[in-house]
């Protein structure tokens, strides 16, 4: 038999940064799995990762809008993973200092590949169509 | 209530394929990087996706980010209609289902190339 809240009781903490990530979890999650169907449908299904070459990404990001959506991706995914990993390490780790080291190294993660991702996606210029190799591994 | 029953399960299978899933964005983004090395790095990289045994990772990659996603969607009925949490074991069932039924023809696609000699799955031709 489930116990279902009456609605009554001691109320849990509102507003704060805890009921923005409940939040975010929520939006970021809902766009995700539109941005990452889409994603794995391109790579895998339409196409075959042995044909997703140098010579494939460059057709594809002479669309700007191939870009803004991986970037999207990029930082919709990492936030929404980073935000799950900060609750796991809260959810095990018990001392203060150890969970202060690991939130740290999170945060440096997350700094880290964020500006990785991002400066490949605006920095990419393919190379001239004769010097950008095959276009199917297989 | 949780111990040992299917919310239990479904939380902790959650919380395995978010973080594996995490674990491979943060490879993934390592090797999408090489793009700035050239074609000739950055093709051997994708040479490396080609091996059949990391077509069989990527599968289990896609296996968990179903589930993660539709437990998710499972996750927000409850949270957002007040009646789902007496159903959460059918909507666990469901998600199960849903997850298995497109895991089908992902393995299809992903490992067919590889058992072409089995599946006659050629290569899908480039499109964007």
């Amino acid at each position: 038999m489930s116990r279902v809240s009456t609605g009554s009781g001691p109320r849990p903490a509102s507003g704060g940064f805890e009921t923005f990530s409940w939040y975010y979890f929520r939006i970021s999650g809902v766009i995700l799995i539109f941005l990452v169907i889409v994603h794995l449908i391109i790579m895998h299904v339409t196409n075959d990762v042995s044909c997703t070459t140098y010579m494939f990404v460059s057709m594809r990001y002479s669309n700007p809008f191939w870009r803004l959506f991986d970037w999207l991706l990029l930082t919709l995914a990492l936030t929404h993973g980073m935000n799950g990993l900060r609750v796991v390490i809260d959810d095990y780790v018990r001392s203060a200092s150890a969970r202060l080291w690991l939130l740290s190294v999170v945060g440096v993660l997350l700094l880290v590949f964020f500006m990785l991702g991002t400066i490949t996606l605006i920095t990419f210029q393919p190379l001239p169509a004769a010097q950008q190799g095959i276009q199917c591994l297989r | 209530m949780y111990k040992g029953q299917s919310g239990m399960w479904s939380w902790l299978f959650h919380r395995v394929s978010g973080l594996a899933i995490l674990l491979f964005l943060l490879i993934h983004i390592v090797d999408i990087s090489m793009l700035s090395f050239g074609p000739a790095v950055y093709n051997n990289s994708i040479l490396l996706f080609d091996q059949w045994e990391v077509r069989l990772l990527s599968l289990a990659l896609i296996a968990a980010i179903l589930y993660h996603a539709f437990n998710g969607i499972r996750i927000m009925l409850i949270d957002f209609w007040p009646k789902a949490v007496k159903y959460q074991k059918v909507l666990f069932t469901i998600v199960l289902v849903v997850t298995i039924a497109l895991f089908i023809p992902s393995a299809y696609f992903v490992m067919g190339p590889v058992l072409y000699w089995f599946t006659h799955v050629h290569v899908a031709s480039v499109a964007h």
